[in-house]
Order: C-alpha cells, then sequence, then structure tokens
C-alpha cells in the first residue's frame, strides 16, 4: 500500500460556540464554521477544493453545502455513518490528498438537536421522523421499541454480566468528563459531580442513568486538512495524519458477538499505518455517547484487555489533572457527556485532539503534558445493532 | 395467540424476500432461514445467503421457538405513542437455539425478573389482520 503516514496535516479548526441557536439555520453554522477553520490555517475561500460533510437533517448535504458556500469542489464526500462520520471523512481526504487530486480539503457538520427537540437518545422509531419502515432491518427492529440509549444499555448489561463491571465504574467516565468540562468555559454542564450522585440518579435504560447519557446540544463545526507542501506555509504548527483506520460493524446476520465493537477492526489499520503502539499514545479522544462506549472503546482499541474497561476508567486515570502516572487523559472538552453532543459528535474528537497537540492550553490544567500523539475514536450508530468505527492517529513534528 | 386492540405501534413493512417470515407469523409459526449450500441459519430473512453470498440456496426452515436472553435493557423511557405508554418494558436480544440472535421483548412477567440467560419461548400478538409480530415469554418447562 502507499505510504499514507505524513500524507496530510489538519492546518485549521474552528469549533461554534453555540450550544443552542435556534434563530441560525445549519448551513449557516456550517458556513461561519468554515470561514473561521480557514482563516485559523491561513487560507481562503479559493484555496479549498475538497469539501467533506455530513448530516442527518440536510438532505443531500454535499451538494446544498456547495451551493450555500457557492462553491465548486473537484471532490465531494457526503459519508453519513454517524457520529463517527468526520473521522471517515479525514481518513478520505488523506487518500484524495495524498493522490494528488486535492490540495485542501474543509471537512464541517452543524446540528440543531437542542433547538429543535430532537429526542437523539430517546426519541425511538420517532427519531428517523417517518412512519414506513424499511422492509430490513427496521421492520425486524423497531416493532419493539429500539431506542439508542436502549441499544448501548443492552451491551452495558452484558458488559455487567461477563465481566463484573459496575454502575460506579461506567459513573467514573462521567465523573471524568464532568471534571474536563468544568475546565472549558464552553460546555453545557460544568458543576462537579460524584460517582454516588449518578448511581443514585434516574434510569433511563437498565444499567444507564441519565448522566450515563451524553447531553444533547445545538452546534457544530470544521476542519481544514491540506497536502504537506501546503501546511508548511500555514498559521499553526501542522498536526499530521499519522494513521487512519475505518470499519462497520453490524449483526453478522444474527451471528456476531457484538460486545466487540468497530474499533476492534479500525485500530489495527490506523495504528500499523501510523508505526506506533498504544502505549505512544499521549491523549485520546473517545466518542462518549455513553459511557459504556468509552468503556467499550478503550478495549477494543487495545488499550486494556476485554472486560478490563471497567477497572481501566477507575480512580480518575482518564482525568487530566489526575497525580496518577499511569493516568491517560481521554475528552478533555468535557466530552459529548458534559460539553456538546448534537447528534453526531466526531468532529468535536478532532478539534480537541489539534488543540492539544498545538499546545493550545499550555500552562492550564487542561494541556496534556507533553502531549505528541493523540488517538480519535469515532463511533457512529448503535452498539447495540450497527456502527461505524473511524480511528485516526494525530501527530505533532 | 392474544389480540391488541387499536394497534398503534410500528407494522413492518413486508417485501417478497420477508413475506414467508411474517405469512408464517400468521399462523403462530416462527420461520427463520437455512442456506443449503453452505448450511448457516441467518436472520433476519434475506434473498441471498449473508453468508457463501449464494442467490438461489435460501431455505425457509421452522424455528424450534426457544432461546436463552442474550441481553436486556428495561426501557425506563421512549417518547414514540405505542411505546410511551408501554414503559417499563424490557428491549431484549434473543439468542435462538439454531444459533441466530434476534430482537424482542420479554412479554409475559415483571421486567425485574429477567436475567441473561433466561430460558424463553416464543408467544404471538396479532397486530392487525395482515400483522402477527413475535414476541418471547419466559420458557413454561
Amino acid at each position: 500500500m502507499v505510504d499514507l503516514k505524513h500524507g496530510a496535516a489538519i492546518v485549521g479548526i474552528h469549533e461554534h460556540v453555540t450550544r443552542y441557536a435556534p434563530d441560525k439555520s445549519e448551513l449557516q453554522i456550517q458556513g461561519e464554521s468554515v470561514i473561521k477553520a480557514l482563516a485559523d490555517a491561513g487560507l481562503s475561500k479559493k484555496d479549498v477544493d475538497g469539501l467533506f460533510t455530513a448530516s442527518s437533517s440536510i438532505r443531500n448535504s454535499g451538494m446544498n453545502l456547495a451551493d450555500y458556500l457557492n462553491m465548486y469542489p473537484k471532490y465531494v464526500d457526503n459519508t453519513t455513518v454517524g457520529g463517527g462520520s468526520f473521522e471517515f471523512h479525514l481518513s478520505h481526504a488523506l487518500t484524495a490528498i495524498a493522490a494528488g487530486r486535492i490540495n485542501v480539503a474543509v471537512i464541517t457538520y452543524s446540528s440543531l438537536a437542542r433547538s429543535g427537540g430532537v429526542s437523539v437518545g430517546t426519541g425511538g422509531v420517532g427519531r428517523y421522523g417517518h412512519p414506513r419502515l424499511d422492509p430490513s432491518p427496521d421492520s425486524f427492529e423497531e416493532l419493539y421499541g429500539l431506542t439508542t440509549v436502549g441499544l448501548y444499555a443492552m451491551i452495558a448489561q452484558r458488559h455487567m454480566h461477563l465481566y463484573d463491571t459496575t454502575s460506579e465504574q461506567l459513573a467514573e467516565v462521567a465523573v471524568a468528563m464532568r471534571r474536563h468540562a468544568s475546565m472549558n468555559p464552553e460546555a453545557l454542564f460544568r458543576d462537579p459531580v460524584t460517582v454516588e450522585d449518578i448511581v443514585n440518579s434516574r434510569v433511563i435504560s437498565s444499567p444507564l442513568h441519565l448522566p450515563d447519557c451524553c447531553v444533547i446540544t445545538d452546534g457544530g463545526g470544521a476542519v481544514v486538512v491540506a497536502s504537506p507542501e501546503v501546511a508548511r506555509n500555514c498559521r499553526h504548527t501542522p498536526v499530521w495524519v499519522l494513521g487512519v483506520g475505518e470499519a462497520i460493524a453490524h449483526q453478522g446476520a444474527g451471528k456476531r458477538d457484538l460486545m466487540y465493537i468497530a474499533a476492534k477492526q479500525s485500530h489495527e489499520p490506523a495504528f500499523a499505518m501510523a508505526g506506533v503502539t498504544q502505549k505512544d499514545i499521549d491523549m485520546a479522544m473517545i466518542y462518549d455517547s455513553f459511557t459504556i462506549t468509552v468503556v467499550e472503546t478503550l478495549e477494543d482499541l487495545g488499550f486494556c484487555e476485554k472486560g478490563e474497561g471497567g477497572q481501566f476508567v477507575s480512580g480518575g486515570r482518564l482525568q487530566v489533572d489526575s497525580e496518577r502516572t499511569d493516568k491517560f487523559p481521554i475528552n478533555t472538552d468535557g466530552g459529548g457527556l458534559s460539553s456538546n453532543h448534537p447528534g453526531m459528535r466526531g468532529i468535536f474528537l478532532l478539534l480537541e485532539a489539534t488543540r492539544q497537540l498545538r499546545h493550545q492550553f499550555e500552562g492550564t490544567p487542561r494541556q496534556v503534558d507533553n502531549c505528541q500523539i493523540a488517538l480519535c475514536h469515532g463511533t457512529g450508530g448503535s452498539l447495540g445493532a450497527r456502527h461505524s468505527g473511524g480511528t485516526a492517529i494525530l501527530g505533532r513534528d | 395467540m392474544t389480540t391488541r386492540q387499536e394497534w398503534n405501534k410500528p407494522l413492518p413493512t413486508v417485501v417478497g424476500e420477508t413475506r414467508p417470515y411474517w405469512e408464517s407469523c400468521r399462523r403462530g409459526e416462527l420461520l427463520i432461514q437455512r442456506c443449503e449450500k453452505c448450511g448457516e441459519y441467518q436472520f433476519y430473512p434475506r434473498g441471498i445467503c449473508a453468508n457463501c453470498w449464494s442467490d438461489d440456496s435460501i431455505r425457509w426452515v421452522q424455528a424450534s421457538g426457544k432461546g436463552t436472553v442474550w441481553t436486556y435493557t428495561v426501557t425506563y423511557q421512549n417518547r414514540t405513542p405505542g411505546f410511551a405508554e408501554d414503559v417499563p418494558y424490557v428491549l431484549a436480544v434473543v439468542e435462538l437455539e439454531e444459533g441466530v440472535k434476534m430482537f424482542t421483548n420479554i412479554v409475559d412477567c415483571n421486567p425485574r425478573e429477567v436475567t441473561i440467560g433466561m430460558p424463553v419461548e416464543v408467544t404471538f400478538v396479532r397486530a392487525t389482520d395482515q400483522i402477527t409480530v413475535p414476541y418471547f415469554k419466559p420458557s413454561s418447562q
């Protein structure tokens, strides 16, 4: 295979700070984000030749976004595989840039889930907004009252059954995210919570409590990805794409053990491409739709053995300001559990990993010490039915 | 088989490749598929063998209707009409004796008594004149 390591770099980022924007359109949030991310890179509209976007609400998202931005991209990709879509986009942009088809790609996303009153986790079949079920797989599933949280809760239930994982261990993930959110002025929820608060709170779908579930917000952002030649002349130190991998996990015609998630498949090519191992990762952005998502993902990315995820996340180990020598900071922006989650959160993983690799928080508790290599893993869809997994390993010079 | 008045849950969309499944449910039988070439069972039903990618070897076979709870969740919140009034209900994945897993609800029991590994058997509820839905309940044996 062609060596893609260092084949492209993230050179510009912007996170739209809104958590509630009832008077904006989704395309406006994307437009504002693209403009500011290009300014961050020191690039302009004429430099962009690739457009990458995903949406669960904008029809024909690639076409309509090009129209709104009044641009004529040479390369368009609106791969939509749920929350992990943007790790897939980064992977595809890397390939398109390394092949010489484009020089500068923008990846962008927005959603108005909160102001639109979308019940992302508990909306049931209503979340699709149409009454007619597809012949398959919907017609064999939605009759039974599936919810997004339920499909993750079933994996949590079996994790507890097989490995004695506890609600307290899952709660540790939410506590760490809230700790990080307290360091992020833009985060939706910033007040500290304890394990005890969480295990005593309302159960949404057993065994998951309300704080085991991500928040629902509006929001959006953009990432600019460029060829090495362009990247070296941008405003910030390039954040290189070192390795990528993508995968889909599904029911395997009724035979797959879905306790193993897509991360199991996607991380191996990413680590192989990057030429690094788990020990080399300084921090990770792990999609945290639910606390169980983090536990399962850490296991299947190979940061611990299967079944040891509950133990791994305990004792404050995920917290960036932990005193532990073996700490492993994740989601230093507060994650989906406390900062923001407009529905497909994968783009925010790339944004925070880039900030960390730029050492943007130097001198504050949010900065990961000597951050050289970060891993992002986006999960989209539902762990218990079918989902995507996109792994991206990023590094600085 | 029980009949529910005024069905307000979603109904399946039936097409050629899935029609025998829904027709058998209406008769109170659970049919699954097996490939004549590779011998693998599969669920949900489809017009091809998802294992060996043969397009002319899928056969319908009667399942025993018995299985075990592979995992489950007691759902306390679902805003969809038809389910909103059913909470708490048990959403589950059941592994059939034939080795394939399917989504279902565990019915006819206290939701808090469901456990992983619990033996269950199929039971049917008539939704409309055309559609009958298979569920699972604790095994009678």
